[in-house]
């Protein structure tokens, strides 16, 4: 059998936080050192073990586009069963599937296959690709998987992860994001959380609080009590923060949130109202909005020393700022002009350039990790849209419209967005309305509502998991 | 939370004026709003303005300009809160929910500042009063049609 690489991944339960070490054991005593407690040894220890990074070799069996209309027939053996209700396959099917590019085959029936497997079965029930696998151990659980490409019969990916049980969706989504990486050719974005707000109670009295779970829906937590309205939380995508905005007090302003002590404290003193937050993608700084007068000029707060930076003052309402990811530019929305549309400036403000130019006004813009598009709200005349364009205002596209859809966030490999839907009331009690957090892949492909335990809007998306 | 409840109340007595919203279904929203009966009204009170006076203006769509109607308003806030000086308010900037959060966040607060400079305009003292924004995630009319946008599109004026 050709070799499997080792990772070794120690989470701390207790922690949100989650440590982390990975080595890739095979031949470095140097990376044993790092985790001897976890340390296993390879399954075929091999001199020439593959390059650290997952996607090192090989070329994916298939590009997006060509599984946007073949979705890859996979069959996922071997990985379900386990201590409890550890049912990792069905975790990884469940993630496949709903991206849309992959159409897991119910293996059930197959017999984990031990050795090489038979391609030439898999290739009658019609798998292009399969995984096998073996969780052995109860905690820590011991998780192996291979990934074949049925058609060439080739080992694409082998690796086996011990880790705490707890642990066990995390292991899944990460074997996942594997599979995707490896089939597709980029970044998956399976191991990731989203941070969204939790509303229930009439329309007429709202309780918002804030609410994380993992980007499948599992693990949801609500972070906030309700005594205070909550709005437009964003990751921290260097520590496990949320910036976030809270009426705490009846001073609505930013507030930053820890998440592995549960800690909120303000952010930042002004004298207006500080809102739209979000942070540099170092983490380093958080640029947000703060009312001045009859608009509100955007600032930038260092996120260590808190010292803040005024980059706007145009009297206008200038807000919802977001950093290109070289950190170099920053896109917002401004009714400078008269109505809301998109502008760029550069990080040190001035010298801002508008950006949207077609039907409606436009809000809320989010740079995509990929640098490439710009992802934002489009609206007038009635509906509501989401739509996205390159980062000079060329190249619109609409990708969904509603009655109101709004706020989109860039999953971490820049493939699909999230965003709020509303659907109208349809009397004067308020009766039909309803808030749901949507997904969509940035070529308007796979739409889908993403389940929360109540309505939930102003959905953000985590960076992977580290 | 004392704001929540005055905006409860107010909403109450809107809705019960234009008659649009059967009791059973406001009696479920008054909360302490239950003493509010419109007997025994207490000069100076919230009750008082939202009663005698009226607590709050109304915007043109993605608009701060007071209207006649509005500055009518306004004129009699400002006289009654000469009348009773110690009195402090607050006026909660709204907006309906065809426009965006953070927008929104940013207009409702243009909204309250405009009503409250013209009470400053009127001679109240600035000191007594404050300002706050709600966006659109305080609506008074419960709707999706034109008549509860422009209810929502707001100043509404509060006794602290």
């Amino acid at each position: 059998m050709p070799d499997i690489k080792v990772k070794t991944r120690i989470w701390d339960p207790s922690a949100e936080r989650p440590l982390l070490r990975r080595g890739f054991l095979a031949g470095s005593a140097g990376l044993l050192a790092a985790a001897p407690a976890f340390a296993q040894a390879p399954l075929a220890p091999h001199a020439a073990a593959p390059a650290a990074a997952p996607a090192g070799g090989g070329e994916p069996i298939i590009d997006v586009q060509g599984a946007q209309r073949n979705p890859i027939p996979i069959a996922v053996t071997g990985l379900s069963g386990g201590p409890g209700a550890i049912d990792i396959g069905s975790v990884v099917n469940a993630d496949l599937g709903r991206c849309g590019l992959f159409r897991p085959l119910d293996s059930g029936a197959a017999a984990p296959p031990a050795g090489t497997p038979d391609f030439n079965m898999w290739k009658a029930s019609g798998a292009h690709a399969l995984v096998t696998g073996q969780i052995t151990g109860t905690d820590p659980l011991r998780v192996e998987f291979r990934l074949w490409d049925v058609l060439q019969g080739t080992q694409i990916q082998g690796t086996a992860y011990t880790t705490s049980v707890a642990n066990w969706r995390r292991i899944s989504h990460i074997i996942a994001d594997v599979i995707y990486e490896r089939l597709i050719g980029e970044k998956g974005y399976f191991d990731t959380r989203i941070v969204y707000v939790a509303t229930t109670g009439s329309r007429a009295n709202q309780t918002k609080r804030l609410a994380i779970m993992d980007q499948d829906s599992a693990n949801n937590r609500i972070l906030t009590n309700g005594e205070w309205m909550v709005l437009t939380p964003r990751f921290n995508p260097v520590r496990d923060q949320i910036a976030f905005m809270s009426y705490a007090n009846d001073r609505p302003r930013v507030y930053l949130f820890d998440l592995s002590s549960g800690r909120q404290s303000a952010f930042g003193e002004f004298e207006g109202m500080s809102f739209a937050p979000r942070f540099s993608p170092d983490g380093s700084a958080c640029i947000l909005s703060v009312t001045h007068g009859g608009g509100s000029d955007i600032m930038v707060v260092d996120t260590a020393s808190h010292a803040i930076h005024q980059l706007t003052s145009s009297g206008s309402i200038d807000t919802s700022p977001c950093y290109s990811p070289d950190a170099t530019q920053i896109v917002f929305n401004s009714d400078r002009g008269g109505d809301q549309q998109l502008y760029v400036m550069g990080a040190g403000g001035g010298g801002a350039k508008r950006i949207s130019f077609g039907h409606g006004q436009y809000a809320t813009p989010v740079w995509s990790p990929r640098g490439d598009l710009i992802a934002y709200t489009r609206f007038g005349g009635g509906s509501f849209a989401i739509g996205v364009m390159a980062p000079d205002g060329t190249g619109e596209r609409i990708l969904s419209e509603s009655f109101l859809v709004e706020g989109p966030t860039f999953a971490p490999n820049g493939r699909v967005l999230m965003f709020a839907r509303e659907t109208p009331a349809r009397d004067n009690r308020g009766d039909g309305w309803s808030q749901h957090i949507v997904s969509i892949d940035i070529t308007g492909f796979n739409e889908r509502q993403v389940p929360t335990p109540t309505f939930g809007s102003d959905p953000a998306w985590s960076p992977l998991n580290a | 939370m004392k704001i929540k409840f005055l905006g409860a109340i107010a909403a109450i007595a809107l809705l019960a004026a234009c008659s649009h919203t059967p009791p059973a279904v406001t009696a479920t929203q008054t909360g302490t709003g239950a003493q509010s009966a419109p007997t025994g009204v207490v000069p100076g009170s919230e009750e008082d303005l939202v009663a005698n006076v009226g607590d709050r203006v109304f915007y043109e769509l993605n608009k701060s300009t007071l209207s006649d109607a509005a500055q009518a308003t306004l004129s009699k806030q400002a006289a009654w809160l000469a009348k009773y000086p110690q009195v402090t308010v607050q006026v909660a900037g709204n907006c309906d929910d065809r426009g965006t959060e953070e927008y929104n966040l940013a207009l409702g607060n243009r909204r309250a500042k405009a009503a409250k400079d013209f009470l400053v305009a009127k001679g109240v003292s600035a000191s007594r009063i404050t300002t706050i924004s709600y966006g659109k995630d305080r609506p008074t009319a419960l709707g999706d049609n034109e008549e509860a946008w422009s209810q929502n599109r707001n100043a509404i004026t509060a006794v602290k």
